[in-house]
């Protein structure tokens, strides 16, 4: 044991004097003292409190409007329609309507919501090949990753793409928003439909495979599109053309697999360049057209829309300032006892007598 | 340690050896019995098979075997939950680790075997002396062994340089003692000498028994040319065993190799364990019982769920082929074995050893438990028992060598009334004699011996001016003895005294002038100032525990005859002269002062002798001595006659010399609730003077105990009056407390209560009562009544005796016992008890060998238990609790994630963080944690030994500490999951993007999670030292660093699949919402802690919380200053005789003089190695 040292005479194997090997390492030994516990949790409590009320101001000036258009309105058709399996292949829309009293300042977004859908099973958050979405032709067009099982392939050995159950249960339901100036004349609300997700998504984790001059659409030949998508891959977006593949947005938000069962993913932004919207979604009665696909049915799950504005704080989710309002309010009841605890028994070092 | 696994097995293959026949110089017979030969094996593996054997030796290992299990659940994809890396890296560092170290030991193994096996010796093979290696001896060879060397192989002694044929080993290896033993030979295989034509003629063949393990028998016969001899023990060298003062000898081989006794007894020691190890095994048992709970529920939950609603789920996910809701519960039940085992981790493991082997350096490193003067550091040699230095609440130690230093100094005397050896100063006061003040010289005397001290000059001044009584003094101390000379050189005279206080009482007259040079049977040859004078000796009356006392009858040159007697005052002064009444008085006086000073002391005294009387006296003694009937009794009448009617010459002290701070330490252990029960070998009186001196026994006591009794019942009534007189309501029965404990609750224990008691009282008990009182029946009583006293002394208590006093109170007890002892007498106690500890010193290895720590002062072991003890103590709990929090706090969270995904099993944080977080990012500020936390420093620990006390109660980690801290890592849990999910499930980045999907949760939760556990740890920690901060700090860091790097683009596209976390860290911890919930859930995590221990502290503050205010407010102690301790005692003094009865006997017999003659001496004098001065130490059979 220890270090052979090369020191000879009468005290060789005297270890030496430093401060760590004689445990003498300065040291700053903190103890929890009246004077230093209760202030702190005095102060504590007012940080709280006011960042509390802060929080609460901040998000009580976002606006935000949801719908549930599961089965609203004539929407109710098409939730049974799809009740039933066989008429996937059936479109069908529906309308909902609503209104909205307080104009929407500022940006505005749109998005869609899922409920009781759960992005978030094991099996199904691995059933997805980063490979393949990142353009890796082996990945396309040979052998999807195994974890892609039972959509990697279909039935006729052809290779899926994007392959996996995430993309195979891609949401497909399409919106447009429409603002009734009056009870007769409608304008539509223009969305920005890109935009919409992470910069590293968009520009790293997911490209499409090399074009070397050819279409995307030659691109992605001798794969399929996923079973339950009606259009393939590389034609995701009818109106940007580079928005296609696998770096359509819709794809990368919905690639992006939810935490929890409930959850709502960007469908657009309010496109302010119309001088109509340019301070945000003004007050009156609003439409929204539905492209109903996506059944909810199957998993007693709903699905809906919610049009929101945003802070720093991001949208309007009351539960950090009122935790910490709560939590404020605790210490505060916290400091209160221990003041008196320590009134009665540790004033002056009373306690720490023998 | 222990044989290969390959060697065992080649023992088990062969046939159990019956009988042992080895046939002299022929080895083609030997050889066909496939004896080992002289070659040793004590390494484990060779190149080829240290993967293997290794491996499989590590996976024997429960926690090995565990993770392997996990990893091969793992590779099952159906189950996998988790990557293999999670597991397997761990994994594969731990036993590489272990691998190495085990290589590394391996290697040294295999020096060590190479080195010994490589040794030369002389064997004599076809009639010629050839120089040979170890290993090539066989079984049947005769070698030739010179002085010094070491014995080969076990070996039949055949013939010697020595008369008698005798040989002197010293056997220090073997059994740790370091006195000369004798051997012999045979006459008749002694009359070939170093003829080697008669050797190697020598037909001889032994038959014995087969090997085995037992030292000191041996049996066997040897026959040659039809005739049988018995040979035991005697003629048998012992490898291990070194020659010594032997020009040669030849031996025949009969146990080689492995087969000798040092290798069969080598290998078996007993695996110790500290009861913190006890304790985690059953914890770990709990936790895996917990775990598969768990699973259970979450197995459960998997079914619900895919009956309601994974079902209707299966349109998005369909099962895979097989698979129903059923078989998926099956599944996923082990799919959280997997993601739940951080429960258990392997890490635990590894850093448990590295703290213990961490605070073994501490020990090994400290200055101030290194002793200079004998180039000695503490040694911390079992790395596995720190913590458990920290509970000791029984201590064992032996006495001789170990409280004291075994060193006799004559140190004062009293002569006709005069005290000589204090000094005073001008004015009359008392001077304290340390190391440096001035020594007498005695440099006028050519055969004073150097080592000797005297301070007080009056005395030689007295002895040189010819006062008659104090000349009479030193003749009588010259005189009346048992001690053997050895005069190796003209003037270099060395004692053999049998017991130290003889040898310290003739170098003391040596040194005054008086020097016993030499005896024979008949006469006493001593130098009396300068001048050779012969006494011849006429009787030794000798010493026995009854007499006490001892007498020589001596004629002068002069023709006077003179009794000289020496003994107990109480003994003496019965058989004095009236005329002595004055003399008496005052040295009664000086007696009790002695006996103050813990002194052992003598009265001597003498009488002159008439010529007729004792002619008379003469002829009935040998008729006496020669008488067949009542010879004990005729002999001590005629004693008893003889010795009256003395003279008073005066008394002498004899210090035995207690170690430096030995009377400081007992009272620190003492403070520190800490039992000291010496068991020692020696005689009653001496163990008490001891008790004495070194405060054991106080006069302030209420009383102190002897139970001496000879019979069972005896024994039994003594033991009940002490009890009874200590605590008269003390119930017949005691009250013990059975309880289950141990690895699933198998083993039984029994507690017996402890019983207060009002007072100190001590309780000595000597070696006849202590084996009746350890039967069966009594060793309750023995227990109960010694647990009552505050001080417990076993005197006369042989090796065995030792071990079961340890042994019985680690039953009854359930306490830590810790046995400190130098000798290999204390062999047995020091591997019985929990903790052994050898006093690395003068005497043999053996104890040092056997033991745990060694250090070189009995004072180092306030130092080894108050600081470094409880110190480890308390970081192997510290650790213990933080580890089990910050782990449950980690599992826990997924246990909450399932509810919410499905109960599929899904991680809730990324794998890599899985597989880091006890490897890489918790690992090192924890480690520092177990380190170096103090809660206060040394000098504090010192000041209140109280602080020790929680350490004994098992206070700082227990299954209460253990069920507390499941508690707080399940509130931490709740906060860790449910705060980042509602702060995240409904809310977007401020761009409008994605910040509730699962990888940003991820990152939040581990995020949270890592700065939760790290404030925490920072709270945990007394000592905030610059390395601790800087692990904390530099971990939150390398978390960072790491968690960025792995979240690169560049990661992601060498490594798609491994790492898809890509981008995470910068779209997410850029968003104020994040850093809000890491504040808040850090705030709800720690400060309720806080609250709760504020508030402990005002309300119940523990002793800790005391001291460590008081650190604060006052300043650090000044080292507790050595006080000289000195009382006067009016208790009768003990006398100074701890050798046993019968040496008188032997001095005047012809036997014992077996010393050298001088021819031989001469042919010595250039060797320049001096064996030892032999310590006798008495142990009673």
């Amino acid at each position: 044991m220890g270090k052979t040292k090369n020191k000879s005479g009468p005290l060789a194997r005297r270890p030496d004097n430093s401060a760590f090997k004689q445990q003498r390492l300065p040291a700053w030994s903190p103890m929890l003292t009246a004077n230093t516990v209760l202030p702190f949790f005095y102060l504590l409590a007012v940080i709280c409190m006011l960042l509390g009320v802060w929080l609460l101001l901040l998000v009580q000036s976002t606006q935000e409007i949801k719908l549930d258009y599961t089965d609203l309105g004539n929407c109710n058709e098409c939730f049974d329609l799809r009740r039933n399996v066989s008429n996937a292949a059936q479109t069908c829309s529906c309308r909902v309507e609503f209104s909205i009293d307080k104009s929407l300042k500022g940006d505005v977004f749109f998005y869609y919501g899922l409920k009781n859908f759960h992005q978030n099973l094991r099996r199904y958050m691995d059933s997805r090949d980063d490979g393949q979405t990142l353009g890796r032709i082996k990945n396309l067009k040979k052998n999807p990753s195994s974890y892609c099982a039972p959509f990697d392939k279909d039935n006729d050995g052809v290779p899926i793409a994007p392959c996996g159950a995430i993309a195979n249960s891609m949401f497909n339901d399409s919106f447009t928003l429409n603002y009734h100036l009056s009870s007769s004349r409608s304008v539509p609300v223009p969305l920005l439909r890109t935009g919409l997700t992470w910069y590293t998504d968009k520009n790293v984790k997911f490209r499409n495979p090399r074009a070397d001059n050819l279409t995307l659409a030659e691109v992605f030949e001798g794969t399929r599109p996923p079973l339950y998508w009606q259009k393939p891959v590389y034609s995701l977006d009818p109106h940007d053309p580079n928005n296609n593949g696998f770096i359509n947005e819709d794809l990368i938000v919905w690639m992006r697999e939810a935490a929890f069962p409930n959850f709502k993913k960007l469908y657009g932004i309010l496109n302010r360049a119309d001088p109509i919207f340019e301070k945000g979604l003004p007050k009156g009665n609003y439409t929204i057209d539905i492209s109903y696909n996506f059944p909810v049915q199957h998993f007693q799950g709903r699905k809906g829309v919610v049009l929101t504005t945003l802070t720093w704080f991001g949208g309007q989710n009351h539960f950090l300032p009122i935790a910490y309002l709560v939590t404020s309010s605790l210490i505060l009841l916290a400091a209160v006892v221990l003041t008196v605890a320590w009134w009665k028994f540790g004033k002056d070092g009373k306690n720490m007598k023998e | 340690m222990g044989q290969s696994h390959f060697g065992s097995l080649c023992v088990k293959e062969k046939k159990q050896e019956e009988e042992r026949y080895v046939r002299a110089n022929d080895r083609p017979s030997n050889l066909s019995y496939n004896y080992a030969n002289n070659a040793i094996r004590t390494s484990k593996y060779n190149i080829i098979t240290f993967l293997p054997l290794n491996l499989f030796e590590q996976f024997r290992r429960l926690a090995n075997a565990y993770f392997l299990f996990l990893l091969i659940l793992q590779l099952i994809p159906q189950i996998s939950s988790l990557s293999w890396f999670t597991t397997a890296l761990p994994l594969i560092l731990v036993l590489s680790m272990t691998a190495v170290k085990d290589a590394n030991d391996d290697i040294n193994r295999h020096k060590s075997d190479r080195q010994v096996n490589n040794r030369m010796v002389n064997v004599l093979i076809d009639g010629v002396l050839k120089n040979e290696k170890w290993m090539n001896v066989q079984v049947g060879d005769i070698v030739k062994l010179e002085s010094n060397q070491f014995v080969t192989a076990d070996l039949l002694l055949l013939s010697s340089s020595e008369p008698l044929n005798l040989v002197y080993v010293e056997t220090a290896e073997l059994d740790g003692e370091t006195n000369l033993k004798v051997k012999q030979a045979l006459t008749l295989t002694g009359e070939m000498g170093d003829s080697i034509e008669a050797l190697s003629a020598f037909k001889g063949e032994v038959r014995c028994e087969p090997p085995n393990n037992r030292l000191d028998k041996f049996k066997g016969t040897l026959t040659v040319n039809g005739q049988n001899y018995g040979l035991d023990n005697d003629k048998i060298l012992l490898r291990g065993c070194t020659l010594r003062n032997t020009e040669w000898c030849f031996g025949l081989v009969i146990f080689g190799g492995p087969d000798t006794k040092l290798m069969q007894n080598s290998g078996k020691t007993k695996f110790k364990r500290t009861s913190i190890d006890h304790l985690m095994n059953i914890l770990v048992l709990c936790i895996f019982g917990f775990l598969f709970t768990l699973c259970f529920i979450l197995a459960i939950g998997n079914a619900v769920w895919e009956v309601k609603e994974g079902s209707v789920f299966t349109v998005f996910l369909p099962r895979e082929p097989g698979v129903n809701a059923a078989l998926s519960s099956f599944l996923s039940f082990w799919s959280y074995v997997i993601v739940l085992n951080a429960v258990v981790p392997i890490s635990l493991y590894v850093s448990v050893e590295v703290i213990r082997l961490g605070n073994s350096f501490f020990i090994n490193w400290d200055r101030k438990m290194y002793y200079p003067k004998n180039d000695t550091p503490a040694q911390a040699r079992t790395t596995t028992l720190n913590e458990e230095l920290g509970q000791i609440k029984y201590i064992f130690s032996d006495k001789t060598g170990t409280l004291t230093q075994n060193i006799m100094t004559f140190n004062k005397c009293s002569i006709n009334g005069k005290n000589y050896g204090e000094l005073y100063d001008f004015s009359g006061q008392r001077v304290e004699i340390t190391e440096k003040t001035q020594k007498v010289d005695f440099s006028w005397n050519k055969l004073a011996d150097p080592k000797f001290d005297f301070h007080d000059y009056n005395l030689v001044e007295t002895v040189r001016e010819g006062n008659p009584e104090a000349q009479a003094f030193f003749r009588l101390l010259a005189l009346c003895h048992t001690v053997m000379p050895e005069e190796k050189k003209e003037g270099e005279l060395n004692y053999q005294a049998q017991s130290p206080d003889e040898g310290a009482l003739v170098t003391a007259a040596r040194n005054f002038g008086f020097v016993f040079r030499s005896r024979t049977p008949e006469t006493i040859t001593i130098m009396e100032m300068g001048e050779k004078v012969t006494y011849e000796l006429l009787a030794v009356l000798d010493f026995n525990n009854v007499r006490k006392r001892m007498s020589v009858i001596v004629r002068g040159p002069d023709g006077k005859m003179t009794l000289y007697c020496k003994g107990a005052d109480t003994i003496i002064y019965e058989r004095l002269d009236h005329s002595c009444k004055r003399l008496m008085k005052v040295t009664t006086g000086h007696l009790n002062e002695y006996a103050g000073d813990g002194l052992r002391t003598l009265v001597l005294a003498y009488k002159h002798l008439k010529e007729n009387y004792m002619e008379e006296w003469t002829q009935r003694h040998h008729e006496a001595s020669t008488a067949l009937e009542g010879r004990e009794e005729r002999l001590d009448q005629l004693y008893e006659e003889i010795e009256k009617d003395m003279i008073l010459l005066g008394a002498t002290a004899v210090e035995d010399k207690l170690q430096d701070g030995v009377p400081q330490t007992i009272e620190q252990l003492a403070k520190a609730d800490i039992k000291i029960w010496v068991l020692t070998g020696d005689k009653q009186e001496t163990a008490e003077n001891i008790g004495y001196s070194c405060n054991m026994l106080r006069e302030e006591m209420k009383e102190v105990f002897i139970v001496a009794a000879n019979t069972p019942d005896g024994v039994k009534q003594e033991l009940q009056y002490a009890r009874r007189k200590m605590c008269p309501e003390s119930a017949e029965e005691p009250s013990v407390t059975k309880a289950r404990a141990g690895l699933f609750w198998l083993q039984k224990t029994e507690t017996v209560q402890d019983e207060q008691v009002e007072g100190d009282y001590a309780l000595i008990i000597n070696g006849h009562s202590l084996a009746f009182a350890l039967e069966k029946d009594l060793e309750l009583e023995l227990l109960r009544t010694a647990c009552m006293c505050q001080t417990v002394i076993c005197c006369r208590v042989t090796p065995l005796q030792k071990a079961q006093v340890v042994e019985l109170v680690k039953k009854y007890k359930q306490a830590i016992t810790l046995a400190i002892g130098d000798g290999a007498n204390d062999v047995s106690m020091i591997k019985a008890a929990h903790i052994g500890v050898g006093i690395s010193g003068q005497e043999g290895m053996q104890a040092v060998l056997s033991s745990d720590f060694s250090f070189a002062q009995f004072r180092y072991l306030q130092r080894l238990l108050l600081v470094h003890g409880r110190w480890s103590y308390l970081r192997m709990c510290k650790f213990l609790q933080y580890f089990f929090y910050k782990n449950f706090t980690f599992t826990f969270v997924h246990f909450w994630y399932a509810f919410f995904c499905g109960f599929s099993a899904q991680t809730v944080y990324d794998e890599w963080f899985i597989t880091l977080y006890n490897l890489v990012y918790t690992s090192l500020p924890i480690l520092s944690l177990g380190l170096f936390d103090q809660d206060v420093n040394d000098r504090w620990s010192f000041e209140y030994p109280q602080l020790y006390s929680p350490g004994q109660l098992n206070m700082y980690f227990s299954k209460k500490a253990f069920v507390h801290c499941m508690v707080h890592s399940c509130y931490c849990s709740l906060v860790l999951f449910f705060i980042p999910w509602g702060a995240i499930h409904d809310t977007v980045r401020d761009d409008g993007r994605d910040l509730a999907d699962y990888q940003s949760f991820a990152l939040l939760a581990q995020t949270c999670l890592l700065v939760v556990v790290s404030i925490q740890l920072c709270i945990d920690t007394y000592a905030w030292t610059t390395v601790n901060q800087f692990f904390v700090w530099g971990s939150l860091f390398a978390y960072l660093a790491i968690t960025f790097t792995m979240y690169s683009n560049g990661m992601f596209l060498i490594f798609t699949s491994v790492f898809p976390f890509i981008g995470t860290v910068r779209n997410s911890l850029n968003q104020p919402n994040v850093w809000l919930t890491i504040f808040l859930t850090s705030l709800l995590c720690v400060l309720p802690v806080v609250a709760l221990r504020f508030i402990l502290i005002q309300i119940r503050p523990t002793i800790n919380d005391k001291v460590r205010y008081k650190t604060q407010v006052e300043a650090p102690p000044a080292p507790a200053p050595r006080r000289p301790v000195r009382r006067v005692s009016t208790r009768r003094s003990g006398y100074a005789f701890s050798h046993s009865q019968g040496y008188g006997a032997l001095v005047t017999s012809e036997r014992f003089l077996f010393k050298r003659p001088l021819k031989s001496l001469l042919a010595f004098s250039a060797q320049t190695e001096t064996p030892r001065p032999q310590l006798f130490r008495p142990i009673p059979e």
